[in-house]
């Protein structure tokens, strides 16, 4: 199953590699969301994958009796989400507050702070 | 948006949901659930209420700004960290008081853990509504 | 400067300050008069702490014989300095920052001085450099002064950068930074390979702040600053600091040919150039100025030298300089501050208008020609012995000597004479005797020259022999007298004065011929400079255009290549590519999940519209918390699944703002894109085929698994990391998230401001 998630992990960082190359700045933003979920994916599957034994410990027990999921990488993804969810939504906000103020998403339009005129020094 | 059943479900269903998040939160420390979970649980009831009414309708439901939530909750989590950095162990340590506790059964657990879960719930709850109100009021 | 400030009246709380500053160099002077004794008995005193013991960095100090000459001037001269600037700057609005910075400096100063540590000594040598900055720079308002401190600042501190190599080179060499150890093993150092880098770099850095050619340009363009600062930088402070240096290395990196040569010809060198350019000047101040690089050229000329004749020349003349120069820039302060002007052809006669400044101006004047019985004139006499004692070279240093000598007497006499004898220009008729607190610090300084002079032994047994004994490294015993016969110096001194009274005479023809001169010599060093800034600027501006061109895709293509080749050097180097992939065993509804990631991944970047783009990317975030939830994570694939909705609701609800048109672009660009995201893509795979190949050994999961119920009380083992084991990282994390929403909420929340500002200011401009 690791092999499958790394080749489809590839997958995913190729898309959003791809899109974000594009000028969109919210074609961007999507491919964002696919590298942040494919970079949760990597940490998954080189944690090793255990089949459906969540880590949790038995009423009555002190360990858990047979193995279970590595739990170190499911709180570092469980809160990578939850950031994931804060910088996408700051992105956005940023590519609305773009938008409202440039009225274009085309990344190549936004030249304001650096422009393009290469000639002279100011 | 302003549909009479999506109005009348979400009557229904918000304080099902925040009643829900509670509980996640609470059973957090012994099966699947926790600050983070409850806290977009908790959210999620409140987006609800901005889909079905507005933002105006949600945000006084919510009765203080979701930023200052998400300090206080921020503050709360932060302030949990004290008490065991106060006799030599790191911040951030654990302390633990079972109440009424009997033979196989230790009784109602207290901690300053509980009470870092809680500071997430609530700094999660308020930044996710802070997002959501920023961005809809737009 | 501007004088419409000064002339008004000071502040009450002014006094207090500058009472309290005094007391600065007051006690600091007190306290090292008291260690005269015990340094002259024991050779040395130590004291300190420990600052880096790791790095063998101690903040202690060392006080013999050189450190307490140095820092005696310092602090003494610096009482003076303090009493001066305050009649100087009396109601300046900026005093307190003047204060400021003057008291910072002192105490770089005092601290390099008394440094017993290679690095606490460059710590301390940096200090005075960027308060030097500062007090050059005070008058930020003139662009002058600006450009001054700027190129004060760089040429130091770049000379200061090479220090520093020099000194861990040299600690290194020596195998301690204690500056005692250091000194001891001279002979280690100068056999060791690194003897020539180690001195090259030092030498550059004592060279930079002692405005040796050709690097002296900073030095008269510091003229910028106010005279105080001027009168105590260029006298006993700063300037030295380079000659304190070399003094202070002498017994490691001296003896050598490579050190005798270099100090010798850059020394003779500097006090020549700086001699003829100092006859060129008809501002007072920058005369003086000139004259302080003939100084320090004459003192590393001499430094040159182990012969122990040479060096009490070169310290007595340390002393010399200190008193007359302090004096002499006071006193050009004083006739500028009074009468309006410094330039030597608009001014005259004042000599019955500032009749003290003038006694003042008359001693320090005739201490710098050197005519007995002042000090000015035992320290030429001892530097013609001295210069006649060097083996190797004698007529080069003495005719140096003689030459930058006379033209000091020149320079002497016409700073003291001009301004005060003569006919006085009708302008200056107003012109009236400065107060008590000008007029004292350069009428002490002269006196200390002329009381000096008459009682030599009381320098030469105190402050002279013991700074030789230290810089030679062996007791030497130096006797200072008014009256050695007819000798060799006496012949030379009287040559001195009849060249420097010719030059003075046909001073205005020499000028002319000089300047005239000058305009053959199309490159000066300090045009050089602006050149070599220029060039920086115009490179910076060129290589900053290359790399940051503005084009956000060009960005992301070096980022991304760069992941794809960092990824792919460390895959070919840690033994290639993974084996035995076997095919994957899966049940049919993990295959579901997969594929529906899959499809979803692919969709989104398909589709034009929109709003399938979106639900595309929630059909991939269903399918990933599915594949989260068999394989044990319920806790992450509700999280994920929260996540995905909330984001989706979020984004396609301010969606129909936004257009996704599908920028214009070729068949190759988009071909290109597609190989560099594949690349990326291929390397990340193989990065994760190849880490899961490694063997799986995890001693964390075993100690969660373990300590989860008994320390933390918990079943979740997801949970008690999250809140017990790791908090302080969940913390940091939420507080992440808390910032991006309250700086989202900024981002967005000033539409409503930005609003009405433009309602405003359409009202206000119809």
């Amino acid at each position: 199953m690791e092999t499958a998630l790394a080749v489809l992990v590839g997958i995913m960082v190729a898309t959003g590699v791809y899109l974000m190359l594009t000028a969109n700045l919210l074609r961007y933003l999507f491919g964002l969301i696919l590298l942040s979920n494919a970079a949760n994916l990597a940490i998954f599957a080189t944690g090793r994958l255990t089949r459906a034994v969540p880590p949790l410990v038995p009423e009555g027990l002190q360990a858990p009796a047979e193995p279970v999921a590595n739990a170190l990488p499911q709180a570092m993804i469980l809160t990578a989400i939850v950031i994931g969810f804060g910088l996408l939504a700051f992105t956005l906000a940023l590519v609305v507050r773009c938008y409202r103020e440039l009225g274009t998403l085309d990344a190549n339009a936004m030249r304001l702070s650096e422009p393009p005129a290469a000639d002279e020094e100011h | 948006m302003k549909s009479i059943v999506l109005q009348g479900t979400t009557r229904l269903l918000v304080p099902l949901l925040l009643l829900f998040s509670v509980y996640m939160l609470l059973r957090g420390h012994n099966l699947p659930g926790g600050g983070f979970i409850a806290g977009l649980i908790a959210a999620a009831a409140f987006i609800l209420c901005a889909l079905a009414w507005d933002i105006r309708t949600a945000r006084a439901a919510l009765r203080i700004s979701p930023a200052r939530l998400a300090a206080g909750g921020a503050l709360l989590a932060a302030l949990s960290g004290v008490p065991g950095a106060l006799w030599g162990n790191p911040p951030f340590t654990g302390l633990w008081l079972f109440i009424g506790g009997g033979a196989g059964d230790k009784g109602l657990p207290l901690s300053t853990v509980l009470l870092f879960d809680v500071g997430i719930y609530l700094a999660v709850l308020g930044a996710v509504l802070t997002l959501f109100f920023a961005l809809e009021e737009d | 400067m501007t004088h419409s400030e000064v002339h008004s009246v000071g502040r009450r709380g002014d006094t207090v300050l500058q009472l309290m500053v005094l007391a600065v160099p007051v006690a600091v002077t007190v306290w090292l008069l008291t260690l005269l004794g015990p340094v002259r008995a024991q050779g040395a005193l130590r004291f300190g702490i420990e600052w880096v013991p790791s790095l063998g960095v101690a903040l202690d100090f060392l006080v013999d014989g050189l450190s307490l000459l140095f820092a005696l001037l310092v602090g003494g001269i610096g009482i003076f300095v303090t009493v001066y600037a305050a009649g100087y700057l009396r109601g300046h609005p900026l005093l307190r920052r003047f204060y400021l910075y003057l008291l910072l400096f002192m105490l770089g100063m005092l601290g390099l001085v008394l440094a017993g540590n290679l690095i606490t000594l460059f710590v301390f040598w940096e200090i005075t450099t960027l308060a030097s900055y500062l007090l050059i720079g005070f008058d930020h308002a003139s662009a002058t002064a600006r450009r001054s401190a700027l190129q004060a600042l760089l040429v130091t501190a770049l000379g200061g950068l090479a220090l520093l190599v020099g000194l861990v080179l040299l600690g290194m060499v020596a195998s301690s930074f204690d500056l005692a150890a250091v000194l001891a093993r001279g002979e280690q150092v100068r056999q060791h390979a690194l003897y020539t880098p180690i001195f090259l770099l030092i030498i550059i850095g004592a060279f930079a702040k002692s405005a040796q050619v050709p690097l002296h340009f900073w030095l008269p363009n510091a003229m910028a600053a106010p005279t105080p600062v001027s009168a105590y930088l260029h006298s006993a402070t700063m300037v030295k600091a380079g000659i304190y240096l070399i003094a202070r290395l002498h017994p490691v990196l001296a003896s050598t040919d490579l050190w005798m040569w270099t100090l010798t010809l850059v020394g003779a060198a500097t006090a020549v150039i700086a001699a003829v350019l100092a006859l060129r000047q008809t501002d007072l101040k920058l005369a003086l100025a000139y004259t302080t690089l003939v100084a320090l050229g004459t003192l590393t000329m001499f430094l040159g030298s182990d012969d122990s004749v040479a060096v009490a020349a070169a310290i007595t003349f340390v002393l010399v300089h200190s008193f007359y120069k302090a004096a002499l820039f006071m006193v050009v302060g004083i006739v500028d501050h009074q009468a309006g002007t410094r330039e030597i052809n608009a001014l005259g006669g004042l000599a019955g208008r500032l009749p003290v400044t003038f006694v003042a101006a008359l001693a320090a004047g005739l201490s710098m020609a050197g005519f007995p019985p002042f000090l000015g004139f035992i320290g030429k006499e001892l530097k013609y012995e001295g210069a006649l004692a060097i083996a190797t070279e004698p007529v080069l240093v003495a005719g140096a000597a003689v030459f930058a000598n006379a033209l000091m007497v020149a320079v002497a006499a016409t700073v003291v004479l001009k301004p005060f004898v003569g006919s006085r220009p009708p302008a200056l008729t107003a012109t009236r005797e400065a107060s008590v607190s000008l007029w004292l610090g350069p009428l002490l300084l002269a006196a200390l020259g002329l009381t000096f002079g008459l009682a030599p032994g009381l320098l030469a047994d105190t402050l002279v022999q013991p700074a030789v004994t230290a810089i030679l490294g062996r007791p030497e015993t130096v006797k200072l007298k008014l009256w050695h016969g007819v000798n060799v110096p006496l012949l030379l001194s009287v040559l001195t004065l009849a060249l420097g009274v010719a030059v003075f005479v046909w001073q205005r023809r020499m000028r002319d011929l000089l300047s005239r001169a000058a305009r053959w010599l199309p490159l000066s060093a300090d045009r050089l400079w602006d050149g070599a800034l220029a060039a920086l600027r115009r490179g910076a501006y060129l290589h900053t255009r290359w790399l940051q061109h503005g084009v956000l895709k060009g960005y992301l293509a070096v980022v991304f290549a760069a992941v794809a080749a960092g990824l792919l050097w460390v895959l070919v180097h840690s033994g290639g590519l993974p084996e035995q992939l076997g095919w994957p065993r899966l049940t049919v509804k993990e295959w579901a999940a997969l594929a529906l990631v899959l499809a979803g991944t692919l969709a989104a970047v398909g589709c034009r519209a929109p709003l399938t783009a979106i639900c595309s990317l929630g059909a991939m975030g269903v399918g990933i918390a599915l594949i989260y939830l068999f394989f044990g994570a319920p806790d992450v694939a509700i999280t994920q699944l929260l996540v995905e909705t909330l984001f989706l609701v979020l984004v396609a609800m301010i969606l129909h703002r936004l257009p996704l048109a599908n920028a214009v672009r070729g068949p190759r660009v988009r071909l290109g894109h597609a190989l560099l995201a594949s690349a990326v893509g291929i390397a990340v795979s193989l990065a994760i085929l190849l880490v899961l190949q490694q063997p799986f050994g995890s001693p964390t999961k075993n100690y969660f698994e373990l300590a989860a119920v008994p320390e933390a009380f918990g079943r979740n083992i997801v949970n008690v990391i999250l809140v017990d084991f790791r908090a302080l990282d969940t913390f940091g994390e939420v507080v992440v998230v808390l910032i991006a929403a309250v700086g989202a909420a900024a981002l967005l929340g000033s539409r409503r401001r930005a609003l009405s500002a433009r309602a405003q200011g359409t009202r206000r401009n119809p």
